[in-house]
């Protein structure tokens, strides 16, 4: 503060006053634990309670559209691999409309296709898998998004879950016009977010790995959105 | 609206699963505006901040940069949707849905609420999970080793969908206070995992629940990672007197809070959300 310089505090009077209605806040988050497999993925904390268990393949034999692999890893800032993160995706069908009355798109629902999925890493590997399908492009500020699929991630040890996105390596036009992806001043940044794509048997596969914070290999911190 | 003054049978579906299908199909759903405002942003103060020290393990799992904020997009005002009838008949109730030669050990609970948004409207259709230790404290999962024994008839996780008041309700067994590895002789109070998959992913959220008077409450390092006391506060269920069952349950009340947006209501009925 500038020597001398009386910093009078501003009083505002209460929001009852203006007759403003009281917004209630946001129940606060906490971490997931090293133990959510329990309640998300029981059968990976090793026993077998539901009928119904969700799961990594979103896909049914009438889903439309290119069937991919997604796969990778999640590293701390020692360049360690999570074993214990859980992962969440949610995406638009082949088309690019979300399975969702808030999609008002005239474009055609595939009603064998939820866009959402739900895995643990591997305890042993760390590794990830889904099995789903390429989305095709939305809408969105001002533009259309590339490709993408939204990614969160919990874990012991995440205080508040962490979104990034994934998007395609061999988008690169598309890419390029993505509103959220120049939307990240860091250019440097933006590849991050990009999963490299390759064929394994015959099947397309994308790897897509997360770092939490830089590695000392070289890694650099995926970008994680405040959405 | 269930009434938590009768005790379940773990025969007839709670009502918390039958008024609701997810898209207005049922009685107290009255179709409004399909006008799908964006998400209010998160207020960061509210949440622990990513990088808290007293709690070891995020020093290492948090980020070292800032958070993008990206205004949202159709993606992350759109989430997926769950059908009612994909859950089974037991999902809500601890006490049965594992038991196999007998009731599990331990203090019998109702835990009940609303989940709303910020403005105060209710949240049908939002997929509530929740798993616990047991009443030693003990987790059924396998990198679990506290010698506190397993419960034979216990599990620790249940799930359901919230009615068309937002309304949710389980049954279960209290869970026990349990060490961990922070430092050498950290103890987490008593609490149940809370994940709420609302109606948007921008909503999407995990958080715990804790009991009225626990006094580990005020130590723990987990805890501590929110900002202020008005927070922890929201995640201590308060004993319901009121509708405790008689020669049967204690119940405790939990209301959670989603983020807002301008309308949660819609009209159409989209099969394809439902598998």
């Amino acid at each position: 503060m500038t020597p001398g310089f009386d910093f009078a505090p501003v009083h505002f009077a209460p929001a009852a006053e203006y007759n403003v209605p009281r917004r209630l806040t946001e129940t606060p988050s906490q971490t997931g634990g090293p133990y959510v497999h329990i309640g998300l993925a029981p059968r990976q904390a090793g026993f077998d309670i539901f009928d119904n268990n969700f799961g990594n393949v979103l896909t049914t034999d009438e889903t439309r559209g290119e069937r991919i692999t997604v796969s990778g890893r999640v590293f701390d800032g020692t360049g360690a691999v999570l074993r214990d993160v859980l992962l969440e995706i949610w995406q638009a069908n082949a088309d690019g409309k979300y399975s969702h009355p808030a999609d008002g798109q005239d474009k055609q629902l595939d009603r064998t296709f939820r866009g959402w999925g739900r895995t643990s890493a591997d305890f042993e590997t760390g590794v990830y898998t889904f099995e789903t399908i390429k989305p095709g492009a939305v809408p969105g500020n001002g533009g259309v998004q590339a490709p993408h699929i939204l990614v969160m991630l919990f874990a012991r040890g995440i205080n508040l879950g962490l979104h990034t996105r994934i998007y395609f390596g061999d988008e690169q036009q598309a890419n390029a016009a993505d509103p959220i992806l120049n939307g990240i001043e860091w250019v440097g940044r933006r590849h991050t977010l990009v999963a490299e794509r390759s064929e394994r048997d015959g099947q397309v596969h994308y790897t897509f790995d997360i770092r939490i914070q830089d590695t000392p290999d070289g890694g650099e911190e995926t970008v994680f959105f405040d959405v | 609206m269930t009434a938590v003054n009768e005790p379940l049978d773990g025969q007839a579906a709670p009502a918390s699963r039958r008024s609701h299908d997810g898209f207005g199909g049922d009685a107290l759903i009255t179709p409004r505006t399909i006008g799908f405002g964006p998400i209010t942003r998160r207020v960061g103060e509210v949440h622990p901040p990513a990088y808290t020290p007293g709690y070891k393990t995020s020093v290492l799992r948090s980020p070292q940069k800032a958070l993008i904020s990206n205004p949202p997009t159709l993606s992350e005002i759109t989430g997926p949707v769950f059908g009612a009838d994909e859950l089974g008949e037991r999902d809500n109730d601890m006490i049965l849905n594992f038991a196999t030669d007998g009731l599990p050990i331990g203090e019998r609970l109702i835990v009940h609420g609303y989940v709303r948004d910020e403005f105060g409207n209710p949240v049908p259709g939002a997929l509530v999970e929740a798993w616990q230790a047991n009443a030693g404290g003990r987790y059924r999962h396998k990198t679990d080793q506290y010698l506190a024994p397993i419960d034979p008839n216990f599990g620790g996780c249940g799930r359901m969908i919230t009615d068309a008041n937002g309304y949710y309700m389980f049954r279960t067994i209290k869970p026990g206070p349990y060490p961990w590895k922070n430092r050498v002789n950290e103890w987490r109070p008593a609490h149940i995992h809370f994940s709420i998959s609302g109606d948007a992913w921008a909503q999407r959220l995990i958080t715990q629940m804790y009991f009225e008077g626990d006094p580990l409450i005020d130590r723990c390092p987990i805890v501590k990672t929110i900002p202020t006391r008005e927070q922890v506060q929201s995640l201590i269920a308060r004993e319901d007197a009121a509708n405790f069952v008689s020669m049967d349950a204690r119940t405790y009340r939990f209301d959670i809070t989603l983020r807002g947006r301008a309308a949660t209501f819609f009209e159409d009925h989209i099969p394809g959300a439902r598998r």
